[in-house]
């Protein structure tokens, strides 16, 4: 009988011992964010020079290490280091905003995703870069927009990104048809097909519409090409309209009407580069990434030269994409900021975003990339993407991005899901975004 | 069980009437264990202690987070802001429609974590002692049999999670093999559900090999005696084999429902960030902590711990004094069921500290 108490006792301290690890796990770090700097447009010291780290995500091209070490060879005494993050955004942002609160002086030159560069810059992770050193005149003015927060430039544009739309060109050869620029243009188009070819694994489009970032931005594509917009030209959120409902209702009835087929509400980029890639899609939403892959001709893709790149279509008229891309800014707290300002220019200049972009189908920010014979010669939708970029929207600029983006799949997916009509989702939507952005 | 009985008579043995000699070494056990035990204390301090008390600081302050309509830059710097953290969770202020309609996204998560919970948990009981059963017959191919219903718990969970993931695909193998469309990585009742199978899957080897442990400690006499008493298969296993390993089962119990109040990686990474019908209070206070708003991270974690610290303190209070309850009024009557509690208790314990 003894031994029964001890072995009680050891019992309630080891399952509070457990729980004790429980709540230490989860507790959020302290913080205490450095105030940043009061007035518009502080001067920023760019002169102090040395060896730094730049920060990006993984490096899928390959390409990142040849650029930089084309730039070490230049500047022995001012060496570029690679730091890898993982592949997932989240925690690329995650590191970043961590490293910027210990202060950490050796980051220097952040691969900032442009959804965060009003949280970055308010938040006085990166500083503004002074406009003599960084001229923005001959880039696609949608993409220094993108790097750009309360009139200051915080981050110079280095990558960009629109939707484009896959098609099977075989097939609308086939049946003599054009792309289409609507969606209902678009169905018509699939209905022919489908009839002509009978075979019911052969699905119209598809895009992204699992509840992440890629919901968000097919939302906004197609509230936006319906005319509707989720925040105004002045900053004010405006979701709750005609147009912005015609959208949401536009993406629901393709699924609702087997348009798009039901499983893609659980897609990403990679399903549905997959399933065109399969053959089990007419057309195709997607990013510029997915031409050289569904090109391959080692049978891994069965559209091998059977496919073409058009713009978006859109609800009322011509689709307007959502405008991705990366930009580079200057961590507040690192030491040599006059080597990042340099490797930044360098990065950003035409000659090695050309090499880049030829070695990896990364999208340039210089516009005139877009028309060189080289580039159009490698890449034959480079000119439609220069449109899609063009007119592409930016998403909301908002310090909460996460909470806003959040907000917004919350609305799409429940509707998509058909858990909650669109007006009430929209409308709910509106509210929750006027507490987010004021 | 050898010691418990080996120590009884020492102890009650100062009958000889000799006054006790100072003895350096025993009389010194006091600090000695102190000082035996002080690096371990000094590691849970550090680990443990020190950022619980950071945490529940931080929890009365927040983050702020107004921006300046002229600059557009945050104010930064943190306030003293008492229980809004806490009082915040019934606000109605974050209101999500998840598996039980609209309400706050705390409780949604809250009402997951105990569903999920309590599911998962019996589910894996009910299996785990079924695997235990199985693994601990002797037949041909026990090695490879053990080995295999041991393999789920040897994944880490994130892995598991992703592997999930991928049989749960639209065009995954589950729903081929079931010849259905089901959108289980979706937000919807059966992503809930593949929470639970894959849960289930991994963890039920856990309790398994626990339960196991326990059932070695069943003399086979016992077994013989019920035989020869005519007793059937199932009398055996509710009269015998169930109250004998009881006090092993449930501490295996208690830890699964500690670790599965606590679970994250496995919704996380099947099924996503933002899926209200999985969402548990881990990965909630980890997306508000992701957000920057340390504060309710921080009270949200606290809630947690105070639950689980409740559910934990409940298990040993009510299954816990079982144990004892159960041996002590009993003990005049029935000899053996003293000795059950007993000999069962230890190498539970035992059992757990090999494992973790």
């Amino acid at each position: 009988m003894t031994s029964a108490r001890p072995a009680r006792r050891v019992l309630i301290a080891a399952a509070s011992l457990t729980a004790l690890l429980a709540a230490a796990a989860c507790g959020g770090s302290s913080s205490d964010t450095p105030a940043a700097g009061g007035s518009s447009a502080p001067a920023v010291d760019l002169s102090k020079r040395g060896p730094i780290e730049y920060w990006q995500g993984k490096d899928t091209s390959g390409n990142v290490k040849n650029i930089i070490a084309a730039w070490n060879k230049d500047h022995p005494n001012e060496e570029v280091t690679l730091r890898e993050l993982p592949d997932n955004a989240d925690q690329q942002r995650q590191q970043m905003i961590q490293n910027t609160q210990i202060k950490d002086t050796k980051m220097a030159v952040l691969s900032v995703d442009n959804v965060w560069t009003a949280e970055f810059a308010a938040n006085g992770y990166v500083i503004p870069l002074p406009a003599d050193q960084f001229p923005t005149e001959d880039f696609v003015p949608a993409t220094v927009n993108s790097g750009t927060y309360f009139n200051n430039l915080y981050a110079y544009p280095t990558s960009s990104d629109g939707g484009l739309l896959y098609y099977r060109k075989d097939l609308l050869d086939k049946y003599d048809l054009q792309p289409p620029t609507t969606f209902d243009e678009m169905k018509t188009a699939c209905k022919t097909i489908q009839d002509g070819e009978g075979d019911s694994k052969l699905n119209c489009f598809a895009g992204q519409y699992q509840k992440y970032e890629g919901l968000t931005v097919n939302f906004a594509e197609a509230v936006n090409s319906a005319g509707g917009v989720i925040v105004d030209e002045a900053g004010k959120p405006a979701v709750n309209s005609p147009e912005a409902k015609a959208g949401l209702d536009a993406l629901k009835g393709m699924f609702d009407d087997g348009t798009i087929p039901k499983g893609a509400i659980t897609w990403q980029e990679e399903q549905g580069r997959q399933a065109f890639q399969d053959g089990e899609l007419i057309f195709h939403r997607n990013w510029p990434y997915v031409y050289a892959l569904a090109q391959k001709e080692d049978g891994s893709s069965k559209v091998a030269g059977k496919f073409d790149v058009a713009a978006l279509p859109g609800v009322t008229g011509p689709g307007v994409s959502s405008l991705g891309g990366h930009n580079f800014s200057i961590a507040a707290n690192a030491e040599n900021k006059g080597t990042a300002a340099d490797f930044i220019k360098y990065w950003a200049s035409a000659e090695v975003q050309k090499s880049n972009a030829l070695a990896t189908s990364a999208a340039p920010t210089r516009a005139a990339l877009y028309t060189d014979p080289d580039m159009v010669k490698k890449y034959p939708y480079m000119p439609i993407l220069l449109k899609s970029i063009e007119t592409a929207q930016p998403r909301p600029k908002a310090v909460q991005y996460g909470d806003v983006t959040l907000a917004i799949q919350d609305a799409a997916y429940g509707t998509l899901q058909g858990q909650q009509e669109s007006d009430a989702a929209l409308s709910g939507l509106q509210t929750k975004l006027e507490g987010l952005i004021k | 069980m050898a010691t418990a009985t080996a120590e009884a008579p020492v102890r009650s043995a100062p009958g000889d009437g000799r006054k006790r000699k100072k003895n350096a070494l025993s009389d010194g056990q006091g600090r000695l264990a102190w000082i035996l035990l002080a690096p371990t204390l000094l590691v849970i301090i550090v680990v443990a202690g020190i950022p619980v008390l950071m945490s529940i600081r931080e929890s009365f302050f927040q983050v702020n987070s107004g921006v300046d309509p002229n600059t557009g830059l945050v104010a930064g710097g943190e306030r003293f802001s008492g229980l809004e953290n806490f009082t915040a969770i019934f606000s109605g202020q974050d209101n999500v429609s998840g598996s039980y309609g609209q309400m706050g996204r705390f409780i949604n998560a809250f009402f997951n974590t105990t569903l999920i919970t309590v599911i998962a948990v019996l589910a894996e009981t009910i299996l785990g002692v079924a695997m235990a059963l199985i693994m601990a017959k002797a037949f041909k191919g026990r090695g490879i049999v053990r080995a295999g219903i041991l393999v789920p718990w040897a994944i880490p969970t994130i892995v598991s999670a992703l592997m999930w993931k991928l049989i749960f695909d639209e065009a995954g193998v589950a729903n081929r093999i079931l010849g259905s469309q089901i959108l289980w990585l979706a937000d919807s009742a059966s992503s809930f559900w593949a929470v639970i199978i894959a849960d289930v899957w991994k963890t039920a080897p856990f309790i398994g090999l626990l339960t196991l442990a326990g059932l070695q400690t069943i003399p086979a006499e016992v077994y013989e005696a019920a035989k020869v008493d005519g007793a059937t298969a199932w009398q055996q296993f509710t009269r015998i084999t169930l109250p004998m390993v009881r006090p092993t089962l449930v501490v295996a119990v208690l830890f699964r429902t500690l670790d599965t109040l606590r679970m994250f990686d496995l919704p996380y990474g099947m099924i996503g960030p933002g899926k209200y019908r999985v969402e548990t209070l881990s990965i909630f206070a980890y997306l508000e902590a992701n957000a920057g708003r340390y504060g309710p991270a921080a009270a949200y974690a606290i809630v947690l711990f105070v639950y689980v610290l409740l559910i934990a303190f409940l298990f040993v209070k009510i299954l816990g004094a079982d144990v004892i309850g159960d041996s002590a009024p009993k003990k005049a009557k029935k000899k053996r069921g003293d000795r059950d509690a007993t000999t069962g208790a230890v190498p539970a314990l035992q059992q757990m500290g090999g494992n973790h």
